[in-house]
């Protein structure tokens, strides 16, 4: 196996900071994947990138697979070579119900091989991802589906070594069938595991006891990525509860808007407040950005000018990624503690906050809804 | 802002300005480059050092586009234009149009002031408030405000041009904000005996150096090295003259051989929203053979990376160049940035295009300086208009 979680390098209950050797980088968890769904992050360049120190980029299989096509990418020696992005890449399909937009017969197999091309070091499996905000039958069929494809993933799967294929655990909120769905893909001894289908639109307390019950049953020495979350909180929540991983546009697409995360949340530069506003988005940050420009400047950018979102983007990410860093997590645990919350035995319930601006719902589906209407275009 | 000419090859020169707490002089003929709120459109400040040094340290900033929700009292409190873009050692040139979104609206500008038309709607610019604003915003340099006219304006309106321009000049010089050399503007459209009439009312006063506006507004290409050369003749040669509107390889050329000091980079900014990329070769002769020739999507200038022809090429734009983009990036990588809309494909294109174009500006001043400029000249123009015969030919 080439993924694992060597040397846990701090652990507190049952948060922890590891060591995860892919291919192409050593990283150091928790950590934050930024999005690049065409393989670029928007408005930066790979510099940049692992300048704010940025460990893995995560693109979009069937974005990529339709441009620039994943044999191009084969025949560039694969998307690594072809964006020049030294450090880690992870691919995902966006599930099944974007995939089937592409009709293909054999969708299972046909993404693997793609993913396979595009050389990313680490590949998901498909999943059929339901909403969670769903009920009934339809999160059953779901998870039985993401179970079977699974195997038919693993035989498709012909670069086992240099290319991780992570299991994706389904089962909505539903603690029974998410056992069975933990369960079955342990089975298979994967190298990494992802706890998908949240981050949907479900509440908070339902949301972190899936978390808590997907990170305790999966393996202590593999890592867990949990699909879609991004929210500065919900990734303080899951690095407490176990997980390494987390994924979400929500810091490039808000800061697109002009939206600046920030630590007493965010600060909206387009507000005409911001015009005269001659402080720094963030004193505390020391990006670039924050170094050397004001709000006031940011301002007359934002949401007119390319550079706004590049500025914006490039703060929003390095404090993003310097949120789930640090070698101890007990900071993590201890922040729990500061917001009175009691996590250590993940049975006390979790009160949900009120964070302003608070909402992970939106991530989830509005990416989705961006590759739909991408895809429609083509 | 210190400025001497150092040598000469026939009517172009070389010359070095000292400005503010730029590392060291910078050598002219140069480029300013365009930005868009003191930025440019697309080089973040940290990548703005990967370009050649210190050829890159001019920049050409207009007041207008401030308006779109930052007050030039703001710019003040912030402690000025260099403090508010942290450019803190970079030459700041302020043109109050640029030739982009804020262009002159003629036929709405009065005896009271100059009128624009910006992303704001069309706003009357008096001597005042432009004073006003310059003294804000604080710039190294700043032409003074000028009543442009197009070509096809009558001799009486273009009279009336070269008259408030005058005036406008006295108004600021009187006005008189702190700090920064001001740059005489000098208007007068495609007539010969206006311009000379400006250009000598401008030089009775004292001004810093000179800002030739009017171009690109309809004027007929080939007309344009007689005016040059009328208004050269009147400036003290001491004094740089900076140009707007001359923006192609060919017209930089023909402004240097009049002995223009200062462009901006407007071009490259069309250049990059257009997808393309500058490729017409660097060479020390100005040689414009060693093109490869039927090159689809190319003009024997630029490439348009949107050809298909680039999707899988998976060499650098230009091979010896020493750019970020060249360094790190394939054309088929940039054409893919290009058909899925992302903003990384203008980021590296600009870094590309602004590079060459410096690289481009060097060769000259080095013609200039073995005294050879009017052979760079020619054969940069004879060696490409020999090409496209080649190429209508072979087509
Ligand atoms: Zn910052
Ligand atoms: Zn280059």
């Amino acid at each position: 196996m080439f993924c694992f979680l060597s040397q846990v390098l701090g652990r507190f209950n049952r948060a922890r900071a590891a060591r995860l050797a892919l291919p192409h980088h050593v990283c150091q968890t928790p950590l934050f994947m930024p999005v690049g769904t065409q393989g670029t992050i928007k408005g930066l360049t790979t510099n940049q990138l692992e300048e704010i120190g940025c460990q893995i980029i995560l693109g979009n299989t069937y974005h990529l697979a339709l441009r620039p096509t994943s044999e191009l990418l084969d025949e560039a020696g694969g998307l690594h070579k072809f964006m020049n992005w030294p450090r880690a890449l992870l691919t995902d399909s966006g599930g099944f119900q974007m995939v089937s937009l592409l009709h293909l017969a054999d969708i299972t197999e046909k993404g693997v091989t793609f993913q396979n091309r595009i050389g990313a070091d680490i590949i998901m499996a498909l999943d059929d991802v339901v909403k969670t905000t769903i009920t009934g039958p339809r999160i059953e069929e779901a998870m039985y589906r993401t179970l079977r494809w699974i195997d038919r993933c693993i035989a498709a799967h012909e670069r086992p070594h240099d290319q991780n294929l992570f299991g994706i655990v389904q089962g909505g909120l539903d603690p029974i069938l998410r056992d069975i769905c933990v369960r079955g893909l342990v089975d298979r001894n994967l190298p990494g595991y992802a706890i998908g289908g949240l981050a949907g639109g479900e509440d908070k307390d339902s949301f972190w006891r899936v978390v808590a019950q997907c990170t305790a049953a999966l393996p202590e020495d593999k890592p867990r990525y949990v699909m879609g979350v991004g929210y500065p909180l919900d990734i303080v929540v899951c690095s407490a509860l176990g997980a390494d991983m987390y994924d979400c546009v929500y810091p490039t697409r808000t800061a697109r808007f002009g939206t600046a995360l920030v630590p007493e949340g965010v600060l909206k530069l387009k507000h005409r407040a911001m015009a005269d506003d001659t402080r720094p988005i963030d004193p505390t940050c020391s990006c670039m950005v924050c170094k050397n420009y004001t709000r006031a400047y940011i301002h007359c950018l934002v949401t007119k000018d390319a550079m706004g979102s590049q500025l914006l983007s490039y703060h929003n990410l390095y404090y993003i990624m310097q949120f789930p860093k640090g070698d101890v997590p007990e900071w993590v645990c201890n922040a729990m503690e500061v917001a009175g919350i009691d996590i250590s035995s993940c049975c006390a319930p979790f009160s949900s906050q009120s964070h302003q601006e608070y909402n992970s719902k939106k991530c989830f589906t509005e990416e989705i809804d961006e590759m739909e209407v991408e895809l429609e275009r083509l | 802002m210190k400025f001497s000419a150092k040598a000469w090859s026939s009517g172009a020169r070389v010359g070095a300005i000292e400005i503010g707490s730029c590392p060291g002089p910078i050598e002219t003929p140069a480029l300013l480059l365009s930005t868009r709120k003191g930025l440019p459109y697309f080089i973040s400040p940290d990548l703005l050092s990967s370009l050649p040094s210190p050829d890159c340290y001019l920049l050409q900033v207009s007041p207008l586009h401030f308006l779109e929700g930052l007050s030039t009292s703001t710019i003040s409190k912030i402690g000025g234009l260099h403090r508010m873009l942290s450019l803190h050692d970079y030459g700041i040139a302020s043109v109050i149009r640029d030739s982009i979104q804020c262009l002159p609206e003629a036929s709405a500008s009065s005896k009271l002031g100059a009128s624009f038309e910006t992303p704001c709607g069309r706003l009357l610019i008096k001597p005042k408030d432009y004073v006003e604003m310059i003294s804000h915003m604080r710039p190294n340099i700043w032409a003074a405000l000028a009543d442009e006219v197009p070509a096809w304006v009558s001799k009486k309106r273009n009279r009336t041009s070269v008259d408030r321009t005058v005036r406008w000049l006295d108004d600021c010089l009187a006005l008189n904000p702190a700090g920064g050399c001001v740059f005489g503007a000098i208007v007068g459209g495609p007539d010969l005996e206006e311009r000379k009439r400006c250009a000598e009312e401008v030089a009775k006063r004292n001004v810093s150096g000179y800002w030739i506006g009017g171009f690109g507004l309809g004027d007929n290409i080939s007309e344009r090295p007689a005016i040059l050369t009328g208004i050269m003749d009147i400036l003290p040669v001491e004094k740089p003259r900076m140009v707007c509107g001359l923006e192609l390889p060919e017209e930089v050329l023909q402004g240097i051989a009049a002995g223009i000091d200062l462009f901006n980079s407007t071009y490259i900014y069309t250049l990059t929203i257009g997808g393309f990329a500058l490729t017409f070769p660097l060479d020390k002769h100005g040689n414009q053979f060693n093109l490869q020739l039927n090159q689809i999507g190319s003009d024997l200038t630029k490439i348009n990376l949107r050809a298909t022809i680039y999707r899988k090429d998976m060499s650098p734009i230009v091979g010896n160049c020493t750019c970020y983009t060249c360094q790190n990036h394939t054309k088929a990588y940039i054409n893919h940035l290009l058909n899925v809309h992302e903003m990384l494909a203008q980021i590296l294109l600009e870094i590309h295009n602004t590079h060459h174009y410096l690289m481009f500006f060097r060769l000259i001043r080095e013609a200039i300086k073995e005294g050879r400029f009017e052979q760079f000249r020619q054969t940069f123009m004879e060696s490409r208009r020999e090409h496209l015969k080649g190429e209508a030919v072979s087509a």
